[in-house]
């Protein structure tokens, strides 16, 4: 039985907690609010982008000569992960989630017996693949320094992605990453980005294109690539902080039950002791 | 008075512009070319230069350094890789994108090599048309 110092102590610890997590909530609040605004700001980019690209693709993709990021290498043989996770932790299962479903998929590919080369993105999910699957990293961006997703940051890791794709490192590209739905729900989603799929790719014949077709996809395309990573960097930064949101709030309200239910045991503990006293009183008085 | 067509000007992170305008010149890949309304449907890359509108809110000039430019007959969309008001492009910041596309040109492997100094000699340009004007 802890003692009434005890059991003071322990609920002044668990409110300065509460304090704490009521705070980070806050400040999640008011960053998921900036965070959503950059990627509601960026959707029509990506969304002409994509409806151009899309179009372009249905007309020019068939032919033999399509650009090998629309047509791929040809083979099927090496897998890079691109695993966005979080640089801070405190965030609910917004980092395992990605991560459990970025093992599922490497694991998969090397029962098929395909090579799986993996580039993170944030250090949180470096740390939990690290010990599977260590030894298929091939990079590493570390986005610590970064206050505010820009569109540069994107261009960074596209570049790096492509040069490693031209220089023949790999075939197939997949993007990981959470895609916010709500402060609740956050969908982990694996993306592919090279060679690019487009679903409902209707052909837009009635455009003039200046150069050719082909000249204009083979530019877009890289471009494609920065811009999908950028609108997965901006879904990700809107999702961590909407997970870090509703993990602190349940931090909160436990915080919050744990010093009721301290509280009842202290005051329980507290009028034991008057009546135990009140007892010794008493007795010591009929004993006269 | 001419009729406007929407012109709207996007870049990855924001929407810089959307506004009604009678004409847009926009520095394409393959010469400069101006949107009016009904022009034919096109889509075009854009090379480092100077965009500008005339909208009913006065002219409007953007330094781009590429992307692409979708004109149909009522509307122009352009989705710039990185534009900026003409009043902020300073020298300094002009400075910043030549350095950016000299260092591209200096990786760029042989079958890139002229279209980066191409985009080279295109930034350069458009450095001595903004500080001149």
């Amino acid at each position: 039985m802890p003692s009434l110092k005890d059991l003071k102590n322990r609920i002044q610890s668990v409110k300065n907690t509460r304090k704490i997590t009521k705070a980070m909530q806050m400040v999640a609040a008011a960053k998921l609010r900036r965070a959503q605004e950059a990627a509601e700001a960026a959707r029509p980019y990506a969304e002409r982008m994509t409806s151009v690209m899309a179009g372009l693709a249905g007309s020019v993709g068939q032919s033999a000569g399509a650009p090998k990021l629309l047509a791929g290498t040809g083979a099927d043989k090496v897998h890079l992960l691109v695993v966005m996770t979080s640089e801070r932790g405190l965030c609910g299962g917004f980092n395992s989630t990605i991560v459990r479903l970025a093992r599922a998929k490497a694991n998969e590919l090397l029962a098929q017996g395909k090579t799986v080369k993996i580039l993170t993105v944030g250090k949180k999910g470096r740390e939990q693949l690290r010990r599977d699957f260590g030894a298929y990293f091939i990079g590493h961006v570390d986005m610590g320094e970064v206050k505010r997703v820009g569109y540069s940051n994107a261009q960074a890791i596209a570049r790096d992605v492509l040069a490693r794709f031209d220089a023949g490192e790999f075939d197939v590209a997949t993007l990981f990453y959470n895609r916010f739905q709500s402060v609740i729900s956050q969908i982990p989603t694996a993306q592919q980005i090279i060679p690019a799929v487009f679903e409902g790719g209707a052909a837009s014949s009635l455009y003039d294109y200046e150069p050719s077709e082909e000249a204009i996809l083979a530019d877009l395309l890289p471009r494609g690539v920065a811009t999908q990573i950028f609108t997965a960097l901006l879904e990700n930064g809107a999702s961590e902080q909407g997970a870090r949101m509703s993990a602190m709030d349940n931090a909160t309200r436990n915080a919050g039950e744990m010093i009721t239910k301290y509280t009842t045991i202290y005051n329980r503990s507290r009028q034991a002791a008057i009546t135990k006293e009140l007892i010794e009183i008493i007795s010591g008085a009929e004993a006269l | 008075m001419a009729g406007t067509l929407q012109f709207d000007l996007v870049n990855p992170e924001r929407r810089l512009a959307s506004v009604a305008a009678t004409e847009v010149q926009i520095p394409g890949a393959d010469g400069d070319l101006t949107a009016m309304e009904g022009h034919a449907p096109t889509i075009t890359t854009l090379r480092p230069g100077i965009l500008r509108a005339l909208t009913v809110e006065g002219v409007k000039s953007y330094v781009v350094t590429g992307g692409f430019a979708e004109i149909s007959a009522s509307g122009v969309s352009v989705l710039a890789e990185g534009a900026i008001p003409v009043e902020e492009a300073t020298g300094t910041v002009l400075d910043a994108i030549l350095a950016e596309a000299r260092s591209l040109a200096a990786i760029a492997l042989p079958q890139d090599k002229d279209a980066a100094d191409k985009a080279v000699a295109d930034v350069v340009a458009l450095r001595d048309a903004v500080l001149a004007h």
